[in-house]
């Protein structure tokens, strides 16, 4: 294998989780809500993920350990914001905290444990392939499903009847409302669904990453992920393309560090975060598109009228 | 079962009062569920928890101490949340104005006048205040999303501390221990009452900060223009006053009150930097805010609540050995509970169980 190849490889376990957990919130925001807690839900699904392998052995029982933990705390904002109309963004911000303190409680006896790394899937013929063989036809489950959750993601928003019932609940719910689209309902599977990525992507980072437990190991991940939809501009496809260049930049991160530049390796570390930054100006600053794209009731509670 | 809500015609204002207070007695439920779910006696944990450190006066000021950075900057998020501005990133403007603060104690350590310390404090506030012109600038003139630029600048502030402290500023005498020298002790923030507690000046300022900002939300032009701006910009408008001045307005106060926090932390608790100088005081700031319902003379009391959790964890670790990370849960449920308990505030709950139609199973 090439030095090119192993670099290519990092760079899509660095962008498999992003491109995830930001699919998931996609769903969620398209759907009008707005839910700060992704890295709280991604750390959840990381320690249950872990956990799961652990006691099972298998690292495939852990996945849907961490897609179960990933949906059942996101129902914790859902019912709070959607049931309760609680303001979004504070909601979201508990679910985060409340998330990193949960995981580090429940993930204290596996700290420094060996964990269980989740093997590759060899696609006999396609693996053979000179490079692309190597790099995308020896992968892991989740990269795969990554694969499928974009295709899949963009089918439903944009050819399902379901997928047009959502989008419109997010650009007007009461108009949906008014139309007999149930509202509520609709965005609790979304909120639901966003929770469940989130914990698969939790996931990868525990049996694929960095195949262990370690407090906080999501490491602002979460919050690149909001920022990915917003630079994705609501639009699945473009989340793929923008994981894909933030988990570039994560690793090229790591390997300056690696040749020395002589670059203090706090500020390469910065990098990622600086990236988001500057991303997020650039994708802002044209007002007129960000409001065409943005999901018109975005972080607005809705009330039926009785 | 379903749960309906009924608008209430006007704010209740009972329930504004009992809100915060049903969410505490529901936060000490569930702790009490998740003890015995660890395993401990409920009634000894809470006890340990909550009870008894307030019972030693030496205790007493290590709760003033850890409410000090809390009800510093929970001041300045309230002015910021009312008026609807959501800066996330009060924990990187803490770890800033440390960094600034304490440049005349390090840099220019041979420098023995009173003058050190205000100018220090000073110091703290102006850079805090920096680092949260940053996010108010992206979002004043590039219309960029203040939750998320502050918040990837709390990562970039933490790194930049560090680095600082393993390279320019490392203790020379540290035997390679990434800390900065001892802060020297015209750099110190003194003791409020030297003969029984370390609980220092920072307290004093921020009960001097709480009280300054509930009069100015309460008695001032400027105060009115935070809410109005804050509950409908339109209306804001057209009563002359700019959303984008109070964008500016509300993060270069918020950050300055995080900055002095920071540097007071430094200066008053820990007497040098090094890497670690917050337990997520800037993110626990965010749940004192709310839980004083954003204001200020709440939040003197929540401030004190949430220290409570920081050293009744500590006190469980001790004695219970229990994980330091139960405070985290603790002071996320908190926040979950106060956000729950407010639609009180707002609603009629009305629980409809679900009726069979006409005899039909």
């Amino acid at each position: 294998m090439s030095i090119f190849e192993a670099i290519l490889l990092t760079v899509i376990t660095a962008s498999t989780p992003l491109v995830i957990a930001a699919l998931g919130e996609l769903v969620a925001e398209r759907s009008g809500v707005l839910n700060l807690g992704v890295e709280g839900m991604m750390i959840m699904g990381a320690v249950a993920a872990f956990a799961g392998a652990q006691m099972s052995g298998s690292p495939y029982v852990g996945i849907v350990c961490g897609i179960a933990a990933g949906a059942l705390f996101s129902l914790l904002f859902a019912f709070l914001t959607l049931t309760l109309v609680a303001n979004q963004v504070a909601t979201g911000l508990a679910l985060t905290l409340l998330g990193l303190g949960a995981s580090g409680m429940l993930g204290e006896a596996y700290v420094s444990v060996p964990g269980i790394r989740l093997g590759e899937i060899v696609i006999p013929g396609l693996s053979d392939l000179p490079v692309i063989g190597h790099v995308l036809f020896r992968q892991d489950l989740i990269f795969y499903l990554s694969i499928a959750l974009v295709v899949g993601v963009s089918w439903f928003l944009f050819r399902s009847r379901a997928g047009l019932k959502l989008r419109a609940i997010g650009d007007s719910h009461g108009s949906a409302h008014a139309l007999g689209i149930q509202v509520i309902r609709t965005r609790y599977l979304a909120v639901m669904f966003g929770g469940a990525c989130a914990g698969l992507a939790g996931a990868q980072l525990s049996l694929v990453y960095t195949p262990q437990w370690a407090e906080n190991m999501s490491a602002g991940r979460g919050w690149i992920t909001l920022a990915l939809v917003v630079f994705a501009s609501w639009r699945p496809w473009r989340v793929l393309a923008g994981g894909y260049l933030f988990g570039a930049v994560t690793i090229l991160q790591l390997h300056a560090q690696a040749f020395g530049l002589g670059i203090p390796s706090q500020f390469l570390s910065m990098l990622p975060y600086a990236a988001t930054i500057v991303v997020l100006i650039i994708i802002s600053h044209n007002r007129r598109t960000t409001l065409i794209n943005t999901p018109a009731s975005l972080g607005k509670a809705f009330v039926p009228e009785r | 079962m379903r749960i309906e809500l009924e608008k209430r015609p006007d704010v209740s204002k009972l329930y504004a009062f009992v809100s915060p207070l049903l969410a505490l007695v529901l936060t000490l439920v569930f702790g009490a569920i998740m003890f015995a779910m660890l395993g401990k006696d409920p009634a000894e944990a809470l006890d340990a928890f909550f009870v008894e450190p307030l019972l030693e006066v030496w205790s007493l000021h290590e709760l003033a101490i850890k409410a000090a950075p809390l009800i510093l900057i929970a001041v300045g998020l309230a002015v910021c949340y009312r008026s609807n501005n959501w800066n996330i990133g009060a924990e990187g403007q803490f770890t800033i104005g440390a960094i600034t603060g304490s440049y005349l104690p390090i840099v220019f350590y041979d420098w023995h006048s009173p003058l050190v310390l205000p100018l220090m404090l000073i110091l703290g506030a102006l850079g805090g205040a920096l680092f949260a012109a940053i996010p108010a600038l992206l979002k004043a003139h590039f219309n960029t999303n203040e939750i998320l630029t502050s918040l990837m600048l709390v990562y970039i502030a933490q790194l930049f501390l560090d680095w600082l402290i393993r390279g320019a500023w490392r203790d020379p005498k540290g035997f390679n221990f990434p800390v900065s020298r001892d802060f020297a002790p015209e750099a110190v923030l003194p003791a409020i009452w030297e003969e029984s507690g370390r609980a220092h000046w920072a307290f004093i300022f921020a009960i001097i900060a709480a009280i300054g900002v509930w009069f100015m939300l309460r008695y001032t032009l400027k105060g009115f223009e935070i809410v109005v701006l804050g509950q409908s910009e339109r209306a804001g408008r057209f009563a002359g006053f700019s959303s984008k001045k109070m964008i500016w307005f509300s993060f270069l106060f918020s950050g300055a009150l995080a900055g002095l926090a920071g540097i007071a932390e430094v200066s008053g608790s820990i007497g040098h930097l090094q890497p670690a100088i917050s337990p997520g005081y800037g993110f626990t700031a965010i749940i004192v805010a709310f839980l004083g319902r954003l204001n200020p003379l709440g939040i003197i009391a929540s401030g004190l609540v949430l220290a409570l959790t920081y050293l009744g964890g500590e006190a469980a670790q001790l004695s219970l050995g229990v994980s330091d990370k139960v405070t985290r849960v603790f002071q996320g449920l908190l926040l979950f509970f106060v956000l729950s308990c407010d639609t009180l505030i707002y609603y009629k709950i009305r629980i409809v169980w679900a009726r069979l139609r006409g005899g039909a199973a």
